[in-house]
C-alpha cells in the first residue's frame, strides 16, 4: 500500500542519498520526493510517498530514525492529513479544442501560465486525485509534458 | 593559536584518548603522518589497509574502546570497506579515517579520488566529509561520540588533504550535540514490569543472551538474572563470553552449529528473554518453525532490531545493563524445576563430541589444548569457517571481550589483524588466533606486522588442506563434488621464518601439547601448522532451512 512518510532532517549534503538508499537497498520504487527548507533554514522537511508492506516500511522507518541526520520520522498514512501537490501540464491545442481545453481548466481551477498558438500551460494544484483526474481529463487532447512536484503532506492536527 | 588541520586533527585525537592508532600512509593523508611523527600515540603499520580495519576491530572488541585506523584516499579507503562493513554488523566501535583528494577536485576524478562517503554509506553508522578546517575538531568529536554511544558502530571520516593543510584556530568543543542523535538507554520501567511477570509465571524459559550484554558490560547483571531465576542461558556466537561456560546451566551457543540441548530448550522454550541479540538466521534457523510456543521478551538498545524477524510480545527498547539492573530489582523465581531437569539431561545426552581417542590430529583436539594450555583465559581470535565454529564449540569462554570472531559479515582474513588489535590492546594476556589454513592467506601480509613490533600474537592454523566449511557444504549438500575447495598451501612455517616469525609445524597428537607450550613460552609471535585430519565436519548443524532442532550428527 501506498504510504507517506514525512520526516525532518537536518540542512546537510549527503541526507537525501542515506535516505534514498535505505529504500533503494530493499528494492523500493520512491513515488514521490519532496524537499525544502522549514522556518528553520538549516532544518528540512522531506514528504515521501512510497509503496510497500506495513511490515517492510516499519522496518524502514525504524532505519530512518536511526540515521544521524534525521530529526524524526512520521508515516502519517492512516492519520488524518493534508497533502498537495502542483502539476505544471502542456496539452495541444488547435482552434477548434482550445475553448474546451479552458472550460476544463476552469473546472479544475487551474490557473493558464501560458498560451500559444499550439499550446496551453497549465498549473495544477491539489490533492493526488486532483491531478490524477486532470491527465485523465486533459489526455484526449495531447499531452505535451508533464511537470509534477511530488507531494507535500502535513498531518492535521 | 593558529594552527594547520593535521596538528587540530592529531590533538582532538589526544583528546579522545586515543592511544594506538592502525593504518598505512599514502600521499593525501602525508600531513596527518607528519603530526604523527611527533605525538605520542602509538602508530602501527600493518601491511595492507584491510588489516588496520580489522586491527581497530579488534582493540575495539578486547577493551571496549573506540579502535582507530587510517589509510589514504582512493585504493586506501576502499581497502578499508571491508573492515569497515564487519564493524558494522557487529557493531564494534571503530573510527576510519580516509584521506581524500583537495576539496576542490573532488568529483573530477583525480589520481586516487574514490567517494568514500558514497560507498561507505550503507555500511556506517555514519560519516562525515569535512569540507572546511574550521569543522574539523567538531567532526571528529562526534565520530568518537557517535561510534561509541547508543549501538556502537563504525564512523568514517573522510578528509580532504587541503583540509590537513588549512590553518585556523584550535577549538575543541565542549559538548556534542547532534539533533537527530539521542540514543534511549533508560528501559522503560512498564514494560520491565510486564517481563518480570511473565517469567514469573513460565514453565520453560530460557534466556537467549547476544553481543549486546559484551557491548553493554552487563555480564555480572546477566549472571545476577541468572542466579535469580535460575533459568539457562544460551548465547549467541557473539555472546560467548557473556556468560560462564562453566555453570551447568550454559546451554553454551546456540543456531546452526549450536548445541543439541540449546536448541531444543530454545525451540520447546515457552519464554524466550532475549537480551543483546537480533534472531539472526543462523540462530533462528527457519523462521516460521522457530519457538513456536515461545513468547518473547526482546531487550536491545536498537528499537530497529526488536520485531524485524520474530513477532516480540514485550520490547524493551535500553542499554541491557539498565535494562537488567531495573529487571533483576523485581524479578521473580519462576518454578521450573521439571523444565531444569529436561535441560539438564539434554546436556547430559547430547554433548558437543569428536573421535577422541583418534591417533590423527583432530582439530578439535588443538582447540581443547589451547583452552588447557591457557586456563581459558586468553583473547581468543578466529578466522571464518569451521576454524571459528571449533573455536566455539571447544574452547570454554568464562569472561566478556575474550572471544574475538565475525559474526555479522562472516569475514575470512578477520582473525589474525584481530589478534594484533587485540593484543596491542592488551599486552599482557595471551592471544591466540585460530585459524583455518584458507582464512589465514587471505591476510597473511600482517606476519610482517607482528615480526617489525614483535607483537606476541601466536597463530594455530588448524591446516586440513581445504576450505573446510566449503568442502563440508559440497560434501552433506553437493554430492561431495568439491569444486575449488582443495587448497594447494605453501609451506607455512618456511613462509613464517622468512617474515621473521617463528613457525612449528605440528603432524603428530602427542605434539600438539608441547607446540602450544612452547608457543605461550616464546615471548613473540608464532605460527603453529596444525596438519589435521583433511575431512572433519563440524557438527552438529542444522542444515540452512530447517528448523533448529532438526540437527544432522547431533546424536552421537
Amino acid at each position: 500500500m501506498k504510504h507517506t512518510i514525512s520526516a525532518l532532517v537536518e540542512n546537510k549534503f549527503g541526507v537525501l542519498a542515506h535516505v534514498a538508499g535505505l529504500f533503494s537497498a530493499r528494492g523500493f520504487n520512491i513515488d514521490s520526493l519532496a524537499v525544502g527548507k522549514t522556518d528553520d533554514p538549516e532544518i528540512s522537511r522531506m514528504t515521501i510517498v512510497v509503496d510497500a508492506d506495513d511490515l517492510t516500511l516499519e522496518q524502514v522507518k525504524k532505519q530512518l530514525n536511526k540515521l544521524i541526520n534525521i530529526i524524526s520520522v512520521h508515516d502519517i498514512t492512516k492519520r488524518n492529513f493534508i497533502d498537495r501537490e502542483l502539476m505544471l501540464i502542456k496539452v495541444s491545442i488547435n482552434k477548434k479544442n482550445r475553448q474546451q481545453v479552458l472550460e476544463i481548466a476552469e473546472t479544475l481551477e487551474a490557473k493558464t501560465v501560458h498560451v500559444g498558438m499550439k499550446t496551453i500551460s497549465l498549473q495544477i494544484v491539489g490533492s493526488l486525485d486532483k491531478i490524477e483526474t486532470a491527465i485523465k481529463l486533459l489526455k484526449p487532447f495531447g499531452i505535451k509534458e508533464v511537470v509534477r512536484t511530488g507531494r507535500i503532506a502535513m498531518a492535521e492536527e | 593559536m593558529k594552527m594547520r588541520g593535521a596538528k587540530i586533527f592529531v590533538e582532538t585525537l589526544k583528546r579522545e584518548g586515543v592511544k594506538h592508532i592502525f593504518g598505512y600512509p599514502g600521499g593525501a593523508v602525508l600531513p596527518v603522518f607528519d603530526e604523527l611523527h611527533d605525538s605520542n600515540i602509538s602508530f602501527i603499520l600493518t601491511r595492507h589497509e584491510q588489516g588496520a580495519a580489522h586491527a581497530a576491530d579488534g582493540y575495539a572488541r578486547s577493551t571496549g574502546k573506540v579502535g582507530v585506523c587510517i589509510a589514504t584516499s582512493g585504493p586506501g579507503a576502499t581497502n578499508l570497506v571491508t573492515g569497515i562493513a564487519n564493524a558494522y554488523m557487529d557493531s564494534i566501535p571503530i573510527v576510519a579515517f580516509t584521506g581524500q583528494v583537495r576539496t576542490d577536485l573532488i568529483g573530477n576524478d583525480a589520481f586516487q579520488e574514490a567517494d568514500v562517503t558514497g560507498i561507505t554509506r550503507p555500511i556506517t553508522k555514519h560519516n562525515f566529509l569535512v569540507k572546511n578546517v574550521n569543522d574539523l575538531s567538531r567532526i571528529v568529536r562526534e565520530a568518537f561520540y557517535i561510534a561509541s554511544t547508543g549501538r556502537p558502530g563504525p564512523v568514517v571520516v573522510d578528509l580532504p588533504v587541503d583540509v590537513q593543510m588549512n590553518e585556523t584556530d584550535f577549538n575543541y568543543p565542549k559538548n556534542v550535540d547532534l539533533k537527530g542523535y539521542k540514543p534511549v538507554y533508560e528501559g522503560h520501567l512498564k514494560q520491565i514490569e510486564r517481563a518480570a511477570k511473565l517469567i514469573a509465571t513460565s514453565k520453560r524459559p530460557i534466556i537467549y543472551a547476544g553481543g549486546g550484554i559484551i557491548i553493554s558490560g552487563a555480564s555480572k547483571e546477566l549472571r545476577e538474572l541468572f542466579l535469580k531465576t535460575n533459568i539457562p542461558v544460551t548465547t549467541t556466537l557473539l555472546g560467548l563470553g557473556a556468560f560462564d561456560q562453566k555453570e551447568e546451566l550454559s546451554l553454551d551457543m546456540l543456531g546452526m552449529h549450536g548445541t543439541v540441548y540449546a536448541n531444543n530448550a530454545i525451540m520447546d522454550s515457552d519464554l524466550i528473554i532475549a537480551i543483546g541479540a537480533r534472531f539472526d538466521d543462523r540462530v533462528t534457523g527457519k523462521i516460521d518453525k522457530f519457538a513456536p510456543y515461545a513468547k518473547v521478551i526482546h531487550v536491545d538498545i536498537d528499537p530497529a532490531a526488536i520485531s524485524k524477524n520474530v513477532v516480540v510480545d514485550v520490547p524493551i527498547v535500553g542499554d541491557v545493563k539498565d535494562v537488567l539492573k531495573k529487571l533483576n530489582k523485581i524479578v521473580k523465581k519462576p518454578k521450573i524445576d521439571e523444565w531444569l531437569r529436561l535441560v539438564k539431561q539434554w546436556k547430559k545426552e547430547y554433548p558437543i563430541v569428536y573421535d577422541s581417542k583418534a591417533t590423527v590430529v583432530k582439530p578439535q583436539y588443538v582447540v581443547e589444548q589451547i583452552y588447557k594450555a591457557t586456563g581459558g583465559d586468553a583473547i581468543i581470535s578466529t578466522e571464518v569457517g569451521q576454524n571459528q565454529m571449533w573455536a566455539a564449540q571447544f574452547y570454554e569462554f568464562t569472561k566478556p571481550r575474550t572471544f574475538i570472531s565475525s559474526g555479522g559479515l562472516g569475514t575470512m582474513g578477520y582473525g589474525f589483524p584481530a589478534a594484533i588489535g587485540a593484543q596491542v590492546g592488551n599486552p599482557d594476556k595471551i592471544v591466540f588466533d585460530i585459524a583455518g589454513d584458507g582464512s589465514i592467506q587471505m591476510n597473511i601480509q600482517e606476519l610482517c606486522t607482528v615480526a617489525n613490533y614483535n607483537i606476541p600474537v601466536k597463530i594455530a592454523i588448524l591446516n586440513n588442506s581445504y576450505l573446510g566449511m566449503i568442502r563440508q557444504w559440497q560434501e552433506l549438500f553437493y554430492k561431495k563434488r568439491y569444486m575449488a575447495s582443495y587448497l594447494k598451501n605453501p609451506d607455512f612455517v618456511k613462509l613464517a621464518e622468512s617474515f621473521g616469525v617463528k613457525g612449528i609445524r605440528v603432524e603428530k597428537k602427542r605434539e600438539v601439547k608441547t607446540a602450544i607450550n612452547e608457543a605461550i613460552r616464546i615471548k613473540g609471535p608464532v605460527l603453529l601448522d596444525f596438519v589435521v585430519s583433511e575431512e572433519e565436519n563440524v557438527l552438529p548443524m542444522v542444515p540452512t532451512g530447517s528448523a533448529i532442532n532438526r540437527m544432522i550428527g547431533g546424536m552421537a
